[in-house]
């Protein structure tokens, strides 16, 4: 018998964050302008340390204003749908359920491309269209998928896979209106994108600000995970066991939806990652979700780190979106994991 | 022998009062709920009103055909659902006003197991009945594992710490299931039907052990069976459902009438009396 501590938590997770750390080094090396590891190293520690002055200016420029920037999106993205994706698949009791599947990304979606029509040229606008898509979509889902005063995992999935399917016939209808150009930046946000430039200037305090609400998203969640290893052996026994199980479920719903919305809206739908990551994890780790949450949320943000890596240099100078990237790689992946478990 | 051990041998056989024992452990007063698809519709099915009393250490098997609300009626006892009517007290205090874990850490209640989502170690199983004994997040404590590790010894469980859930034969599983439970340390254990998968050997096992657990550790069994030769040698009462209604509460001998069986079950049976004092029920062939 060896219980779970907090310090094998502490342990593993310093072990991610270091191939993190490895590969964010990595990502900043590659790219047109060359610059070696030891000064993309001694860049980081200083700019970390407030020592700017003592930077090159094209160090300082290429690594704080125009890489690192878009690998810490990718990394809040992939943790966003990772963390998302193992809070579906409990929520649901489905090893299938991904962040997704409850037709966030389509409202997201919808959201986007109504601003793409009516108001395209404001700064900023379409992240926001999406996110109040995204909350849209929540609201409607969540009313749609109660029965008998609580959230019951088949009528809220039927429900989410009804509006994912209504929004994305939307969609498609408002896409013939688009223009050629429009077209493709639309394509390109359905795919997942992280080349977008940030919405605003203050770019240190958007990420804060996004950061700040994956923390109190995830952790939401994270302190439900005693209690959803209990709803996953069964909604009933946990409940016997003491578990307040609708309301671990609504905590659940809304900060899963909550991140996916916060991803969706940044970067577009990255498929596969918050599917394959909480898989990934439980193949190595186990399914305690005291470890599976933080494990997903760090392996999550490496996935996506390698894939947007590989999306920029693989046909450098076109850069291929990193939706198209995960889809490539995970889809095999996926095939596995489903034999295994017909198997 | 010292006679220490002498001291100790004669405590878990022989059942000796505790102050708290004065009181009964479980009591259900007129109990009384009904079922209705919707708040206006009338009540498909009602239950009651059931009343009858469980001392500590005692053995309570619920008996009845199928749909006689037997199910419903332990999910009262455990404070699951709110009675129409009457109470269910549990230690002089309303089992559905409990809050949750203080009712878990009271009352245990096993049902058929369902299925796993993600394969789970039985260690990892037991240490679950923890739960409600600590903080929302919690990490297991060495006292946790303890306990676990003594619910799985009291089951006999113990060489089964580290398979897999799913690779258990049912009399293995049902054992660890009794094993959670217990490591609730509950004063009241609630079973549905836990011999169902079982072949009659491991039913007898199961009641054995019950029954030793209730004598040792002061526990108070409700059962729910279809078993009635088992359960008229097993348990001190039998309360007889029939239709909804509590037709019948006592012990074995009083309640096992071959009339009354015979409409219950809707069955040909014969009740004889065994020199034990505990009756014993025979279909009767060729009819």
């Amino acid at each position: 018998m060896r219980p779970l501590t907090p310090r094998r938590v502490a342990g593993i997770c310093g072990l991610l964050f270091a191939m993190l750390f490895v590969a964010v080094v990595v990502s900043l090396r590659m790219g047109t302008y060359p610059i070696s590891v030891s000064e993309i190293v001694m860049t980081l520690f200083r700019g970390v340390a407030g020592r700017r002055d003592e930077i090159p200016s094209e160090f300082w420029l290429v690594v704080f204003g125009l890489r690192l920037p878009r690998i810490a999106v990718g990394a809040l993205v992939g943790a966003s749908l990772s963390v998302a994706g193992a809070g579906f698949q409990a929520l649901l009791r489905n090893p299938l359920a991904d962040p997704y599947v409850l037709g966030v990304s389509s409202g997201a979606a919808l959201g986007a491309i109504l601003s793409l029509t009516f108001a395209a040229h404001v700064a900023g606008v379409i992240q926001l269209a999406a996110f109040i898509g995204a909350a849209a979509t929540i609201a409607s889902v969540y009313f749609l998928g109660r029965r008998g005063g609580q959230l019951d995992s088949a009528t809220l999935l039927l429900a989410g896979i009804v509006a994912a399917s209504f929004l994305s016939a939307m969609i498609m209808f408002l896409m013939t209106t688009l223009s050629g150009h429009e077209l493709r930046g639309m394509a390109f946000w359905l795919m997942g994108d992280l080349s977008t430039p940030p919405p605003t200037p203050n770019v240190l305090e958007w990420l804060l600000f996004l950061f700040a609400v994956f923390g109190v998203a995830a952790g939401m969640i994270y302190a439900t995970s005693s209690d959803l290893n209990l709803i996953l052996t069964g909604e009933e026994e946990a409940r016997h066991l003491g578990v307040n199980v609708r309301r671990v479920k609504l905590v659940v719903y809304i900060s899963a939806s909550v991140l996916t919305g916060l991803a969706v809206s940044v970067s577009g739908s990255i498929g596969y990652v918050g599917l394959l990551v909480p898989h990934v994890m439980r193949m190595i780790f186990g399914a305690d979700y005291r470890l599976l949450i933080p494990t997903s949320a760090i392996g999550g943000a490496i996935a996506i780190v390698v894939a947007d890596t590989l999306a920029r240099t693989l046909v450098a100078p076109t850069e291929l979106p990193v939706g198209a990237m995960t889809a490539l790689a995970g889809a095999p992946v996926f095939i596995y994991l489903m034999r295994r478990r017909v198997r | 022998m010292s006679a220490g051990a002498g001291n100790n041998s004669s405590i878990s056989s022989q059942p000796v009062a505790f102050p708290s024992e004065t009181r009964p452990r479980l009591k259900a007063e007129q109990v009384s709920y009904a079922y209705a698809a919707t708040d206006r519709s009338a009540p498909k099915f009602t239950l009651g009103p059931a009343t009858f009393e469980a001392q500590h250490r005692e053995i309570v098997a619920i008996l009845g055909p199928n749909a006689s609300g037997k199910s419903t009626l332990l999910r009262l006892l455990a404070g699951l659902i709110q009675p129409l009517s009457g109470r269910v007290e549990v230690d002089g205090v309303e089992a559905s006003e409990l809050d949750l874990r203080t009712r878990a850490q009271r009352i245990a209640l096993v049902q058929q197991e369902s299925e796993l989502l993600f394969p789970l170690r039985v260690w990892e199983y037991v240490l679950q009945g923890r739960y409600p004994h600590g903080r929302r997040l919690r990490f297991e404590s060495n006292e946790d594992c303890l306990l676990a590790g003594n619910a799985l010894a009291q089951v006999g469980a113990d060489a089964l710490r580290d398979r897999w859930m799913d690779r258990l034969s049912g009399g293995e599983k049902q054992r660890v299931i009794l094993a959670r439970a217990l490591a609730q340390q509950p004063s009241l254990l609630l079973l549905d039907e836990p011999t169902q998968h079982l072949d009659i050997g491991g039913k007898v096992e199961l009641l054995r052990r019950l029954r030793r657990l209730s004598n040792e550790n002061r526990y108070t069994v409700v059962v729910v069976t279809h078993e009635l030769n088992l359960a008229a040698e097993f348990s001190d009462r039998i309360v007889l459902l029939h239709k909804g209604k509590c037709l019948r509460v006592g012990a074995p001998a009083e309640v096992y009438e071959r009339e009354v069986l015979e409409e219950v079950f809707e069955a040909p049976l014969d009740v004889e009396m065994r020199p034990s004092g505990r009756p014993r029920v025979i279909v009767r062939s060729g009819q």
